[in-house]
C-alpha cells in the first residue's frame, strides 16, 4: 500500500496552486522557492512531520534534490510522500534550505553540499562535512574523477581478455595522479593556506559568575573516543558543563557511494558489508530489499526464512555489543563489554559457517540468499539462540539494578520523540522516548509481518530507557528467531530463478528503507535501467542521530557527554561512509 | 536498599570468575587440550573463551573463504580455467587481471596465459568462485600470509593461485562432493541422450 500521492497531490494544488510542478513516477515535483512553505504545510496541516531522508543527484541538465517525508501519527504511520525539487540552473546550484523546519536536515543538507556543490539557502552553517574545508570539486558530481579513475563503470576492459601483466609497483605509484588530480582554478601551492578549523567554533567571550572569561573548547578523538571509532568531537565547556558539541566527521571517509556508482549492482553487495560493520547482514538486507524492489523480484520462502534469522541474530548482538560499549563509557571497564563479545562469538561462528566469513558476511543475494545452511547449523543456531535468551537475562541481573548505573543514566540525555522526530532520531533511541514506530510494523519488508512480536517503548528516553529499550528488543528479536526456526521450511530452493553475474534493473527511482539495529537504514536508488546503478545513496541511521547529539548534550557534564554518544550507538563505518 | 542491584551484578561476574577457575583447574580434561577447548569453545561452554594463538589454532568452517585459488585436475598447464572472464567482470574492486591465450594464427584459446590477482586489493567477497561457471576459481583458506614486501609476495600470479584439485577437495569437502555429483549427473544426462 502506498499512499494516495494523487489526494495529497491534489490538496497541496488546492492549497498552493502551482507549487506542484509536475509528478515524476512516484515523486512529486516542488516548485523550488516555494519549498519552504510547502514543507511547512506538510508538516503541520498533513502531520508529515519527519523528514528522515534528503539527498541528491545529479543528471547532465540539472540536480535534484529528494525529500522523503513520514508521519509519526498512528493513523499514517507507513508509506510517506516523496517529493524532489529540480535545479536546472547547474552552474551555480541554490535551494532552499529546510533546517528551520526540520533539524533533521543540517547534516544531510551539509552532505548533500560538500558533495554535489548545491547551496542551501538559509542554513546556519553550510560547511563541508564528510571532506574537510578547502577540498576542491564535489566529488559525487558525475563530471568529478578520482585518482587512479579509469572510467565510468566497471568492468574496466582492462582486466580481460588481453591484460597485461600489472606491475607490481607500490599503490602510490600506480595511483595515475597525473591523469587525474585537479586543482581548483588558480591554485597556487605557495599561497595556499589551510582553511583554519575553529573558524567553525564561535570564539565567544563568556559571563562565568560574573567574570569574563575565554570559551573553552576541548578536542575529544579522533583517536578512539570511548572506542567507537575514528570521531572528533569539539566540546565547548562552561566549567564541567557542556555548552556546545561540533562533531568533526568523515576520518573514515572513502565514498561508498561514488564506488557503488561505478559498481555492478551485484557489486555492491561486499560494499554495503563495510557501512556498519558490527551489522553486516542487516546492511545486506537493506540493500538488496531494495534493488529487489526495483527489480520486483520474488524471495523464496526458506531464503526469506535464513534473511530473517540472520538479520535478527544481528540485531540481537548489535543491542549487547551497544550495551557493553556503554559500560566501558561508563567506566565499568571492559567486562560487560567482553561478555557481550562473547556472545558474539557464537553468532559469528554461525555466520562463518553460513557465509564464509564472520564479519564481511557478503550473504544475501537478489532474489535469495547466497549458500544454504545444513539442518545442523539450524540445530545449533537454536541453541545459540537458547543461550542468548539465558545470557540476556544475565545482563539484566548484571546491569539493571546497579545503582551506580541507575545514578548515572536516569535523566541523562533525555529527549522528548517530539523532538526526536525533528532531528530524524530513528531506532531504539527515539522509541526509548516513547514513539511506538518500527519499520517492521509500519511497512513491513520481508516476511516481518508474519511474526509475532511487540514493539517495546519506554517513556523518557535518557539513557537508562535507552539500556532498557535495547535489552527489550533483544528479547522481542529473540522470539522472532524462535518463531522461524520453529517455521522454516526444511528444504527449498534459496534462489529465485538463475542468479546473473550482471543483473539489469529495470530504470526507476525509490527510496526503500528497513529497520536496521541502530534506526531507519534507507537506500536512495537510481537506475537507468543498466547493469550499475546512476544513483546510490546510503541514509545511515548513526549519520542521522548524530545530529541530536549535541541537543541531548548540552547541559550535561562532560563526562556524560561521551555516554550519551554511546547511548546513539553508532558507527563510524555508517557515518563516513 | 541501596547496594542489592549491586551485589546483583557483582554475583555474576563472581560465578564466571569461579566457573573459568575452576574448569581451568579440571586434572582430567587439561587445560589447553584440544578436545577441552573445542567444548569450552561450544555453545554448552563456560568460562574463559580464549586460546593460545598461534600455537592453537580454532578450527575454520569448511565454507570460510579467504584468497582466490585456481585449480587444475592433472597437471598445472591444464588449469580448468578458460579465460572466460566472468570472475574478472564481476570482481567488484576488479583485482583480477586475465590474458587468454592464443594459439600460433592469432585466434584465442580457451585457456589462460596469464592471471594475476592484487591479493591486497581483493576483498574477499567471494563472487569469483560463486560465479565461475566452470569451477574452475575457487576460495582458499591459507589466511597467514603476513610479508615483508607487498609488491613482492602479494601480487598472486598463475604459479601461486594454481592448486591441484585434491586440494580443494580436501579444504571444502562438501562443495566437492555436491560438484562431483552434479557433473556426474550431468555426465549421465549426455549419456542417455547419446
Ligand atoms: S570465471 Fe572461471 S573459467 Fe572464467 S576466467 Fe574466471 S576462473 Fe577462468
Ligand atoms: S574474492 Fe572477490 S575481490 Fe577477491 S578476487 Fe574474487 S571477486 Fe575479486
Amino acid at each position: 500500500m502506498a499512499t494516495d500521492l494523487g489526494a495529497i497531490e491534489a490538496q497541496l494544488n488546492q492549497a498552493f496552486p502551482g507549487a506542484v510542478i509536475d509528478r515524476d513516477g512516484d515523486w512529486l515535483v516542488i516548485e523550488a522557492s516555494r519549498l519552504p512553505t510547502v514543507a511547512q504545510y506538510l508538516r503541520d496541516e498533513m502531520g508529515y512531520d519527519w523528514l528522515t531522508h534528503l539527498s541528491a543527484s545529479d543528471y547532465p541538465d540539472r540536480f535534484e534534490v529528494v525529500y522523503n517525508l513520514y508521519s509519526s501519527r498512528p493513523d499514517q504511520q507507513g508509506p510517506g510522500i516523496p517529493f524532489k525539487v529540480r535545479v536546472p540552473d547547474k552552474a551555480n546550484p541554490h535551494v532552499p534550505s529546510l533546517t528551520s523546519i526540520w533539524k533533521s536536515a543540517d547534516f544531510q543538507e551539509r552532505e548533500v553540499w560538500d558533495m554535489f556543490g548545491i547551496r542551501f539557502d538559509g542554513h546556519p552553517n553550510l560547511k563541508r562535512i564528510l571532506l574537510w574545508e578547502g577540498f576542491a570539486g564535489h566529488p559525487l558530481r558525475k563530471d568529478w574523477h578520482e585518482p587512479y579513475y579509469e572510467q565510468e563503470h566497471k568492468p574496466f576492459p582492462s582486466r580481460w581478455p588481453h591484460a597485461q601483466q600489472p606491475k607490481p609497483r607500490s599503490a602510490e605509484e600506480r595511483v595515475r595522479w597525473r591523469a587525474n588530480v585537479q586543482y581548483p582554478q588558480g591554485f597556487d601551492p605557495d599561497q595556499w593556506k589551510p582553511v583554519p578549523e575553529i573558524d567553525v567554533l564561535p570564539a565567544a567571550k563568556i559571563d562565568l559568575n560574573g567574570l569574563e572569561t575565554d570559551q573553552v573548547y576541548v578536542n575529544i578523538g579522533p583517536q578512539h573516543p570511548s572506542t567507537h571509532g575514528v570521531l572528533r568531537m569539539i566540546v565547548g565547556l562552561n566549567g564541567e558543563t557542556v555548552t556546545s558539541i561540533y562533531p568533526v566527521l568523515g576520518h573514515l571517509h572513502r565514498n561508498h557511494e561514488k564506488i557503488g556508482e561505478r559498481n555492478l549492482w551485484t557489486g555492491i553487495i561486499p560494499y554495503t558489508d563495510r557501512l556498519d560493520y558490527v551489522c553486516p547482514m542487516y546492511n545486506n538486507f537493506g540493500y538488496v530489499v531494495a534493488v529487489e524492489r526495483l527489480m520486483g523480484q520474488e524471495v523464496p520462502e526458506r531464503a526469506e526464512y535464513l534473511r530473517v534469522i540472520m538479520g535478527e541474530l544481528t540485531r540481537v548482538i548489535n543491542h549487547l555489543l551497544a550495551i557493553g560499549f556503554q559500560f566501558n563509557e561508563l567506566g565499568a571497564m571492559f567486562t560487560p563489554m567482553i561478555y557481550a563479545f562473547t556472545e558474539r562469538e557464537h553468532v559469528l561462528d554461525l555466520f562463518e559457517e553460513a557465509s564464509g566469513a564472520r564479519m564481511m558476511v557478503n550473504y544475501y543475494r537478489f532474489g535469495g540468499v547466497a549458500r544454504d545452511v545444513s539442518d545442523d547449523w539450524l540445530k545449533r543456531c537454536r541453541k545459540v539462540v537458547d543461550r542468548l535468551d539465558r545470557k540476556i537475562d544475565e545482563f539484566d541481573t548484571m546491569l539493571s539494578d546497579n545503582e551506580i548505573f541507575i545514578a548515572r543514566a536516569r535523566g541523562v540525555g533525555a529527549m522528548s520523540w517530539q523532538e526526536m522526530v525533528n532531528y530524524g532520531v530513528t531506532g531504539p533511541v527515539l522509541r526509548s522516548a516513547g514513539l511506538k514506530y518500527d519499520i517492521r510494523k509500519v511497512e513491513p519488508y520481508s516476511i516481518y509481518d508474519t511474526f509475532d512480536f511487540e514493539v517495546p517503548t519506554f517513556e523518557t528516553g535518557d539513557i537508562y530507557d535507552r539500556y532498557r529499550q535495547r535489552m527489550a528488543e533483544a528479547r522481542e528479536s529473540v522470539k522472532i528467531l524462535r518463531q522461524a526456526l520453529d517455521r522454516i521450511p526444511a528444504r527449498g530452493p534459496i534462489q529465485a530463478g538463475k542468479k546473473p553475474w550482471n543483473p539489469k534493473v529495470p530504470a526507476g527511482e525509490l527510496y526503500s528503507r528497513v529497520e536496521h539495529p541502530k534506526g531507519e537504514l534507507g537506500f536512495y536508488l537510481v537506475s537507468d535501467g543498466g547493469t550499475n546503478p546512476y544513483r546510490y545513496h546510503v541514509r545511515s541511521p548513526s549519520f542521522v542521530n548524530l545530529g541530536a547529539l549535541e541537543a541531548m548534550s548540552v547541559g550535561h557534564l562532560f563526562a556524560d557527554a561521551i555516554v550519551i554518544l554511546g547511548s546513539i550507538d553508532i558507527t563510524l563505518g555508517e557515518v563516513d561512509r | 536498599m541501596f547496594g542489592i542491584g549491586l551485589l546483583k551484578g557483582l554475583s555474576v561476574t563472581m560465578r564466571h570468575f569461579i566457573e573459568s577457575y575452576l574448569y581451568d583447574r579440571k586434572p582430567w580434561e587439561p587445560r589447553y587440550h584440544e578436545e577441552w577447548l573445542r567444548k569450552r569453545q561450544s555453545v554448552e561452554g563456560k568460562g574463559l573463551f580464549t586460546i593460545q594463538y598461534p600455537e592453537q589454532k580454532r578450527k575454520i568452517s569448511e565454507h570460510f573463504r579467504f584468497l582466490p585459488m585456481l585449480v587444475y585436475d592433472e597437471t598445472p598447464d591444464k588449469p580448468r580455467c578458460t579465460a572466460c572472464g566472468v570472475c574478472a567482470r564481476v570482481c567488484p574492486p576488479q583485482c583480477i587481471w586475465i590474458q587468454r591465450a592464443t594459439d600460433e594464427k592469432g585466434r584465442p584459446q580457451a585457456r589462460p596465459a596469464g592471471f594475476w590477482i592484487d591479493t591486497t586489493i581483493c576483498m574477499s567477497c567471494g563472487f569469483c568462485a560463486e560465479f565461475c561457471p566452470f569451477d574452475a576459481i575457487k576460495m582458499n583458506q591459507e589466511h597467514e600470509i603476513p610479508t615483508s614486501d607487498r609488491d613482492r609476495d602479494m601480487f598472486y600470479s598463475l604459479e601461486k593461485l594454481l592448486v591441484p584439485v585434491e586440494y580443494y577437495a580436501k579444504l571444502h569437502p562438501s562443495d566437492y562432493a555436491a560438484e562431483q555429483q552434479e557433473r556426474q549427473a550431468k555426465q549421465e544426462a549426455r549419456k542417455q541422450e547419446a
